[in-house]
């Protein structure tokens, strides 16, 4: 079956070339299907897309707040499934200037008798807002564990940029929470352990 | 005969006249109740009838070349096959016909899109297979569940007037006001969305969304999920209810009222008569979907209750089971989504029913005691 | 198709070897040709099948053939063996057997690799039927298989499923580079681009597309995979991930995926209508250029299949006019083809009515899809039936009625007889009417407001529901009909010459009918 009638002419190009370029394509979209993940989040990053919000926020000059303008900013809390914590912003909304920085806090209560550790994610509705919304400090950083029976409050220190498009009025800044095990020995105190960190656009 | 004949007749008159809307053979989309609806109802037909018009001319002259160049009527094939010129006209004119489409879509989507205060804030959330709605404003909330009767979807019994698009506890919105919605869900990706309002967007676990809608018309409009969830896709339908302002602001009171009334029921004693009750009713809604009415469950992805091992053993097992779930299967913590009375009924009721003779009960203050404490 | 594409007395070379090692080890582009073109029709009566349940169990209200669970793994094992084991099969089966044929070529470039990228398929098919036995049941997550709900929340089978996936994308892949092989390097001498017939043009263009996007399901599937056997969390929102995210990867490759099921047909289309009209296809030249826009657009419009996900406004408007631009080169392409008809000298047979229904129902296909693409419409029209309305219009007379169209069309050339033209009228009318049957009301019930992917719907759709099943029963039991045809046909018959039809040019009606085992062994003369 092997015998490959002989054409007569040779053929212009090698096929072994272009395997060689049809693999090498397979091979660069394979690794382009991957790469579309960090690209994503680049992408979400600088449109707003999808209403992720970019991790710490770094000031470099001092904002001025405008105090022509109030947004009223929301909060959200929610449990993910099968997350037995009691989840709630301690305030339901709150107003602010844009440029100024304003604190507000977290309840998180592990009502279980087991050591448990949270991440809360966090999305903001409208998307487009994502990009104006600055925290300069956030829970979300972080993994938060939380031993049985403990309580706590979380801040959120978080500016909203004055370059926030005018029809805007209202951010809606909503917190999932999930369950992520078990604390790990190395780190059982502390929230600020930096390298256990999983999210980065949090 | 003549009910068919009638039949036949609409079904002809619908494929002709696509905006005539009749009971059953329905042909056409609605176009709702809101300012948005009606915005995309007009833009549906303006589409749908260049389309017809494009189809007319380019089918008509198609039909016509079938008809007139055959080969039986002695048709000679001519010689052309190509022109540039006519391949450059039959380019720009589509091109131009879409930027006439493109223009209005564009002025509806950018109206969908606003963003301006609104008056009412829900929170939408999808779980599998019901939504939740809490009035983010008032601090209450509560599960809509499907009320029709298993008995009816498996044909036991004759189905009612609004089969599988009826719930137990609707959404209730005001007229005339802008209502916002914030969506999102706890498990897998749900769409919530209701035909009338032209509202229809995705909630997904992590994530939130926003819609709103002002309904003008009092009435109550029904829709259904949207994206494939699961096993039960089919029958997480969603009923809002629009109301006249008056009306509205005293059912929000009734509500908060009966809120605070259910807080009170957890500190209320309980016999085991009245957990049985309460528990039967809450078991239909809450569990019955998977583990079945009778207790027989769908093994091995729903386990029976009956007889099993959970439901006749330790009574903290128990409790640890409902108010927590149970991780990596598709046991829900309930602990979150009923209120203390109802977990202490189901699980009082799971013991009790079917052939379980366990005999003992839970009280919910027993249960409040177990949320904050355990 | 054809058992009989064998020994011919006029054969100098070897003929094929006897018995199963001849299927086996068979290198031979015809015979493989023939395997996938068997293969594709017998996983079309089996994705067809589950159409009948579904349709069975939409019949009434209510349930009352199969669970809900079921059902999902019905909808879900329909659309993946109807889209990967069905039509692109075909496909594949046709390019084996014609684009040596038409280009003057011996044989493909590959043939040892072609052979192993047809025995792939049975084996994913045989993995991803088997998961109907296990224990939690098949996929039953839809085709698109929309993470969490097939990660976090899929069934055990799930692992198989992508494993399945994987081998039928590494089969189309070698496919398709086969192609792209055959068609750069193995054209007889003056057989140059612009000359190839449009068939081959076409396949080309979704070789290309292959290459280009069957690794991004690859790799979707392989991070499926990680997120449910190995912890990441790439589609896991409690893990830092989003769930959006996959549905972008998705299309990206599902959009192109779609034409990948269609350019092939638009070809062999263009093959046909010149040939049953007598007369030179009409703007070749622009048919090419309008088949490379379309592939080059469908990598800029998936987000199309996302609106209602929460994509901000300056994302809607831009998939919204590109989708929209779209319609102008697949209009070019519509309007070529009525060219073409225009003035000619026309005949209707099998393979002729089958493209005129091509043209006529793909192009409300393609309306309907004009409709989708209005990104505020497509709020009333997402996940109900009008989608589902839409794409079986694009695809069962679009991809379907190509691949009838096709097997008509070589069936002589396949065989060495003619197909009972009768029956095979027979077969395009109750085809024709079943068909609209089945699939024109669902535009109806989708507009009315019934969501897809549901087992039981409220009273208002049962009528049109009803009517929906009934056609698509007769839709169903009339492919029975074509197989009696081929089988008919392959058996014996009227003997058919050379070039059995009047109007039909191109290489592949030089060689005898039968075409003998090896063609262009000598390479023809091109003009």
């Amino acid at each position: 079956m092997a015998e490959q009638p002989a054409n007569k002419t040779v053929p212009p190009r090698s096929n072994a070339r272009v395997i060689g370029w049809c693999l090498a394509s397979v091979a660069g979209m394979f690794a382009f299907g991957f790469a579309l993940v960090p690209l994503y989040d680049v992408f979400c990053e600088i449109t707003g897309i999808n209403g992720k919000t970019s991790g710490r926020y770094e000031s470099t000059e001092r904002s001025v707040a405008d105090m022509s303008r109030t947004i009223k900013v929301q909060f959200l809390a929610q449990n993910g499934p099968d997350m037995p914590w009691i989840f709630r912003p301690v305030a339901r909304s709150v107003e602010v200037h844009p440029g100024e920085a304003t604190t507000v806090n977290f309840y998180a209560e592990n009502p279980t008798d087991r050591d448990m550790v949270g991440q809360a994610v966090p999305s903001l509705s409208p998307s487009e807002g994502a990009l104006y919304f600055h925290k300069t400090e956030c829970f979300c950083f972080n993994q938060q564990p939380l031993s049985a029976g403990q309580n706590t409050e979380m801040p959120l220190v978080f500016i909203v940029d004055q370059d926030l498009p005018s029809h805007i009025t209202k951010l809606t800044l909503s917190y999932t929470l999930y369950d992520q095990g078990e604390p790990q020995a190395a780190v059982t105190e502390t929230t600020s352990t930096t390298n256990k960190t999983i999210i980065d656009n949090g | 005969m003549r009910v068919h004949a009638q039949r036949v007749g609409a079904l002809l008159g619908g494929l002709l006249f696509p905006a005539l809307s009749m009971a059953d053979w329905t042909v056409n989309m609605t176009p709702g109740v809101t300012g948005t609806s009606n915005d995309i109802f007009n833009l549906h037909m303006t589409i749908f009838w260049i389309c017809v018009a494009i189809g007319v001319v380019v089918f008509g002259i198609m039909f016509w070349s079938i008809f007139a160049h055959r080969k039986s009527q002695g048709a000679k094939p001519a010689n052309f096959h190509e022109n540039t010129m006519v391949e450059i006209l039959w380019t720009l004119i589509p091109l131009v016909i879409l930027v006439i489409m493109a223009i209005p879509a564009t002025a509806t989507l950018i109206d969908m899109y606003d963003t301006t205060e609104s008056d009412i804030d829900i929170k939408v959330t999808g779980y599998q297979w019901k939504w939740q709605y809490e009035y983010i404003n008032e601090d209450f909330g509560y599960f809509s569940n499907l009320t029709t009767p298993s008995d009816q979807i498996r044909n036991r019994q004759a189905k009612g007037e609004n089969y599988l698009l009826e719930v137990d506890n609707p959404m209730v919105i005001p007229v005339g006001k802008k209502v916002r919605f914030l969506l999102t869900a706890n498990d897998v990706i749900h769409s919530w969305w209701v035909p009338d309002f032209g509202v229809k967007k995705d909630a997904i676990p992590g994530f939130i969304n926003e819609a709103w809608t002002r309904v003008d018309k009092p009435g109550t409009y029904r829709g259904q999920c949207t994206e494939l969830c699961g096993k039960d896709h089919g029958f997480m339908p969603v009923v809002v209810k629009a109301v006249p302002e008056e009306e509205y602001n005293t059912w929000v009171a009734d509500q908060k009222a009966a809120a605070e009334k259910e807080r009170e029921l957890t500190q209320k004693d309980w016999t085991m008569e009245e957990l049985m009750e309460r528990g039967k009713t809450a078991y239909a809604t809450a569990c019955a979907a998977c583990h079945q009415a009778d207790g027989s469950g769908a093994p091995p992805a729903f386990p029976a209750l009956r007889g099993s091992a959970i439901a006749t053993g330790d009574m903290a097992a128990h409790i640890d089971v409902v108010v927590n779930g149970v991780s990596g299967t598709a046991m829900q913590a309930f602990g979150g989504q009923l209120n203390e009375a109802d977990l202490a009924a189901i699980i009082t009721y799971e013991r009790n029913a079917w052939g379980n003779k366990m005999g003992d009960m839970v009280t919910p203050k027993e249960i409040f005691d177990y949320k904050n404490q355990q | 198709m054809s058992a009989v594409a064998g020994t011919h007395a006029q054969d100098h070379h070897h003929g094929p070897a006897s018995g199963i090692s001849r299927w086996l080890l068979t290198t031979n582009h015809k015979d493989i040709g023939s395997m996938y073109l068997i293969f594709s029709f017998t996983m079309f009566l089996l994705g067809g099948t589950m159409a009948m349940v579904i349709r069975a169990e939409l019949f009434q209200p209510g349930l009352q053939i199969v669970q809900p669970e079921f059902f999902n793994q019905m909808t879900t094992m329909h659309g993946l063996i109807m889209v990967f084991g069905a039509v692109m099969p075909a496909f594949v089966g046709l390019a084996n057997w014609m684009i040596p044929l038409m280009i003057g070529a011996p044989d493909m470039a590959l043939p040892r690799m072609n052979n192993w990228s047809f025995w792939l398929l049975p084996c994913a098919f045989l993995i991803l039927v088997s998961t109907l036995f296990m224990e939690g049941g098949a996929p039953n997550f839809g085709w698109t298989f929309y993470a969490p709900l097939s990660t976090t929340y899929g069934p055990p089978s799930t692992t198989f499923f992508i494993f399945a996936i994987h081998i039928m994308g590494v089969s189309s892949i070698m496919g398709a580079i086969n192609v792209i092989a055959t068609v750069l390097n193995m054209r007889a001498p003056g057989m140059t681009l612009m000359k190839m017939p449009m068939f081959v043009w076409t396949w080309l263009i979704t070789a290309f597309l292959l290459i280009a996007v069957m690794p991004v399901l690859a790799g979707v599937v392989t991070m499926m995979l990680m997120d449910i056997n190995f912890g990441t969390s790439f589609f896991n929102a409690a893990g830092g991930g989003d769930p959006v995210l996959f549905q972008h990867v998705f299309w990206f490759f599902g959009h192109p995926e779609v034409y990948i099921m269609i350019l092939p047909a638009f070809g062999a289309i263009s093959q046909i209508i010149p040939a049953f009209s007598r007369k030179r296809l009409f703007g070749y030249a622009f048919m090419v250029y309008a088949t490379g826009a379309i592939a080059l657009l469908s990598f800029l419009v998936w987000a199309h299949h996302m609106f209602t996900v929460g994509v901000p406004l300056a994302g809607q408007l831009f998939f919204m006019y590109a989708t929209l631009l779209i319609a102008v080169p697949t209009g070019v392409k519509v309007f070529n083809w009525v060219a073409t008809m225009f003035r000619g000298s026309l005949t209707l047979e099998a393979p002729m009515l089958f493209a005129i229904a091509f043209v006529i129902l793909f192009s409300i296909g393609g309306f309907s899809g004009l409709m989708l693409a209005i990104a505020p419409a497509d709020f009333q029209y997402h996940d109900t039936y009008f989608v589902v309305a839409h794409f079986h219009y694009v695809l069962v007379p679009g991809a379907i009625f190509g691949i009838f169209a096709s097997a008509y069309f070589w069936l002589p050339k396949w065989t060495g007889y003619m197909y009972d033209e009768t029956l095979a009228k027979t077969h395009f009318w109750l085809s024709f009417v079943g068909m609209n049957l089945a699939f024109f009301p669902m535009h109806f019930l989708g507009l009315a407001g019934m969501p897809r992917r549901i087992p039981d719907y409220a009273l208002q759709f049962a009528d049109f529901n009803m009517v929906s099943s009934i056609g698509a029963f007769m839709f169903g039991a009339t492919q029975l009909l074509f197989l009696l045809i081929v089988v008919k046909c392959a058996r014996g018959g009227v003997k058919a010459p050379a070039k059995p039809w009047e109007g039909a040019e191109g290489l592949e009606w030089e060689v005898p009918s039968p075409a003998p085992y090896h063609t262009f062994t000598t390479p023809p003369d091109v003009k």
